[in-house]
């Protein structure tokens, strides 16, 4: 038990260090990047890193980095957010139904508001009334889908939609960057081993890409400045941290996690308008298909950074799109599972660690075992991979996982703890 | 007199909601046009139909045993919203294992209830497991947990695995549970009652006796309120939370077990999602009292039969779905207010009886 623990901790702090230092990052980025394509070369599933396969990432990517980032706010201001779910359905609505009215962009401003309403609501009863956090949320997401059917019924009967469908939303528009898409798109697909690769995730990012995605991006950098460099941002991180000390310097605790909870809401409700608007084009019912619960998990695998929660937001992405495209990419992605196993067991080696050694060697075995004897990756397992990713990530990655001290705890003005 | 504000501020808050929540609804009928009135009368008459009590009281049945599994969690500040997963794994590997065997009555009755017991004591033990070891927010593992029991199942149900083709074209759903794994249904007002719940009772009664009678009960009450304070008095806590998180998964093993047994003798798809929300709500309708739960479970019951009444006046259905959610948060705020209330009115009475000695000590210190 105790060597495991030891080992575990180890991957910890080898992945902490990775991600901190840019050198160590630009190296393993540069070998998954050889390692990607030599799969990709060797099993000829050509998906992988095509341009189609990169826009289709960062169209599933989008609205899970929204809900990510919400959770984030709410978090980082010490309130957990489960109503996320909630907020993005009434995002998916609310942008639907004003994007068909008055065109895609205010449909998209339509859907931050009214996420930013439930996240409201979350506030007004978890802050000021102070209800528990869990049932706060677990009943705004149940709100969240009876209002969204109930206003389906009311509005969308007789403009050319039904009780579970909107009528069709104008597209926000995309563009691709002149002379540069093509001429990577060429190269992609030449099938060079690693040149084409990079220029095929390259040329993804150039062609077609739509507007919403850029906007909506910008998010991301927005958050990191607002939390990290600015008074706000400090004080808000504060309030998560430590609230009783925050309030006897002067921070005004309810109103900074009122601020916090509205924007948690509001980028929700922009993933929602994302995923209606443009990956859609109407509001279907059901079609956040749990993609809230999916944005808490990015908050934790990114550890409570912004940085963090991009990177598993595009992970959770990754999966989810190469299983709409081509279900044996994902099975080919099992071959990185493998050789990453092999290496690090390879590095145990050189530390004499027999132990490790062999834990990693047949990890890597019984991976390849599945690998040979199936065709395809069952989809059920890709759809409930960043559930499974998260589950792990906890249980052998928490001494590592740093999140807000008091994110979750009840807190009164004036009552100690 | 003391007796009687105490009981009447226990009954403030659940009432204060039912009518918070009537009036919530009332305006979105007058939105819609309908008479809110009539609709409430429409739902009554519906809902007290004979014909339609014998389903009410079956899904009351269900419901309040996945509101015994939250509640038992409740009593240790855990919140276990995994009993969605938790049930429907446990029913699912019942019923397989009711399927594959054929033992006598006696025996595969048991064999079945125990299964799933097990099977849902086990998953919840995932998130015991991290709570105690990693210091986990159940909520999360459970949240994530619930996505990975829907996977599963819908991989395990495939025809070459453990499922068959359904009588509909693709509802898929395990083999048949032989005649000798089916209990019995009581005939009454023209319906199929499910003898379960007997077992659903023995486990209301078994809960209320445990909690309060027991030292088991005793020490889980302890934890629940002070984990510290628990540690410190030789109550082994983690241990403690370990083990309530698994009941509370083998209790949600049970729901729908009824269904199982006495009506459709195989698992298929179309068991309901969505019980651990509804268990958790009941839980705290009902304030975790055993008969508190079952009042509310069947008063949730009733409001989802009459359901199809409300399409009838031109009301969409969907809105029961909303008065749930409006329940469940007015319910909750109305709590803490009422608690707020009477801690203020303690304070104001140990006050009152302190006013005269601080009085004398303050006339004291004049001296």
């Amino acid at each position: 038990m105790s060597n495991s623990q030891a080992g575990t901790k180890s991957i910890g702090n080898r992945l902490w260090k990775i991600i901190t230092s840019p050198s160590r990052m630009m190296l393993t980025v540069g070998a998954v990047v050889i390692l990607v394509s030599v799969i990709r070369q060797f099993t000829g599933i050509d998906d992988i890193t095509s341009p189609g396969a990169t826009g289709a990432t960062i169209r599933f990517t989008i609205p899970i980095l929204m809900a990510g980032l919400g959770g984030l706010w709410a978090e980082r201001s010490g309130v957990i957010n489960i109503g996320l779910e909630g907020m993005m359905i009434l995002g998916t609505w609310f942008g639907a139904w004003f994007g068909f009215l008055y065109g895609p962009w205010v449909g998209i401003l339509a859907g931050a508001i009214g996420g930013a309403i439930a996240g409201l609501l979350h506030a007004v009863l978890t802050v000021r009334v102070g209800i528990d956090q869990a049932v706060s949320g677990l009943a705004i997401n149940l709100l969240g889908a009876g209002t969204a059917r109930f206003l389906s019924g009311v509005f969308f009967i007789g403009k050319g939609g039904d009780v579970n469908i909107s009528p069709q939303v104008n597209s926000t528009g995309s563009f691709t960057v002149p002379g540069l898409s093509p001429f990577l798109t060429t190269i992609a697909h030449k099938h060079i081993l690693v040149i084409s690769d990079i220029a095929g995730v390259f040329a993804g990012f150039v062609t077609k890409i739509n507007w919403a995605s850029l906007v909506m991006f910008l998010a991301l950098p927005l958050t990191a400045w607002i939390l990290w460099k600015t008074r706000f941002g400090l004080r808000m991180r504060f309030c998560g941290e430590n609230p009783v000390a925050a309030e006897s310097l002067g921070v005004n605790v309810y109103r900074t996690r009122f601020i916090a909870l509205a924007v948690s809401g509001g980028l929700a409700g922009l993933g929602g308008a994302y995923i209606s608007i443009v990956s859609t084009g109407n509001y279907l019912e059901g079609q956040t298909a749990g993609r809230g619960y999916i944005g808490l998990a990015a908050v934790i695998f990114g550890n409570w950074t912004p940085a963090g929660v991009l990177g598993g937001s595009v992970l959770f992405g990754l999966t989810d799109a190469l299983r709409v495209r081509q279900s044996t990419s994902v099975h080919a992605l099992l071959l990185i599972v493998i050789s990453l196993a092999a290496a690090y067991g390879l590095t145990k080696l050189r530390k004499k660690d027999w132990k490790g050694f062999i834990i990693n060697m047949a990890i890597a075995g019984l991976v390849l075992a599945y690998y040979m004897v199936n065709k395809v990756v069952p989809d059920e397992f890709v759809t409930f991979f960043p559930n499974l990713t998260t589950i792990l990530v906890l249980a052998f990655l928490s001494q590592r996982l740093r999140p807000p001290a008091m994110a979750g705890a009840p807190y009164r003005k004036g009552e100690e703890g | 007199m003391k007796k009687l504000n105490k009981l009447f501020w226990a009954l403030a808050a659940p009432v204060a909601a039912i009518i918070f929540t009537l009036i919530f609804v009332s305006i979105i009928l007058l939105f819609k046009g309908a008479n809110p009135l009539s609709t409430f009368q429409l739902i009554a008459s519906y809902g007290s139909q004979t014909d339609n009590i014998v389903a009410e009281l079956n899904q009351t049945v269900a419901y309040y045993l996945a509101g015994v599994a939250a509640a038992i969690g409740f009593r240790m500040l855990l919140f276990n919203i995994g009993i969605d997963g938790q049930y429907r794994l446990a029913i699912f590997f019942a019923a397989v294992v009711g399927g594959a065997t054929n033992l006598p009555p006696f025996l595969e009755v048991p064999l079945i209830v125990i299964t799933g017991m097990v099977v849902g004591a086990l998953w919840a033990s995932i998130a015991g497991y991290l709570k105690v070891k990693r210091n986990i927010s159940e909520v999360i593992s459970n949240i994530m947990l619930n996505t990975i029991a829907s996977g599963l199942i819908i991989y395990l149900l495939q025809p070459s695995r453990l499922g068959l083709k359904g009588k509909s074209s693709d509802n898929l759903a395990t083999p048949m549970i032989p005649k000798s794994g089916w209990m019995p249904t009581f005939h009454i007002f023209g319906g199929q009652l499910y003898s379960f719940g007997l077992v659903a009772i023995a486990v209301g009664v078994l809960y209320w006796i445990v909690l309060n009678k027991s030292v088991f009960g005793f020490n889980l009450r302890a934890t629940g309120m002070s984990f510290r304070a628990a540690r410190a008095s030789g109550v082994n806590a983690p241990r403690m939370v370990f083990i309530t998180m698994a009941i509370s998964g083998g209790i949600a093993g049970l729901t729908g077990m009824g269904e199982l047994l006495s009506n459709t003798h195989t698992y298929s798809l179309a068991f309901p999602t969505g019980y651990a929300l509804t268990g958790l709500a009941l839980a705290l309708l009902g304030r975790s009292n055993p008969i508190g739960i079952a009042i509310a479970a069947f008063f949730w019951s009733f409001l989802e039969q009459a359901a199809p009444a409300l399409d009838l006046n031109g009301v969409p259905k969907e809105i029961v779905m909303m008065m749930q959610g409006t329940i469940i948060l007015a319910t909750v705020t109305a709590y803490e207010i009422v608690k707020r209330i009477t801690r203020r009115q303690q304070q104001r009475l140990v006050g009152a009886s302190e006013a005269p000695r601080v009085e004398a000590a303050e006339k004291g210190d004049k001296k």
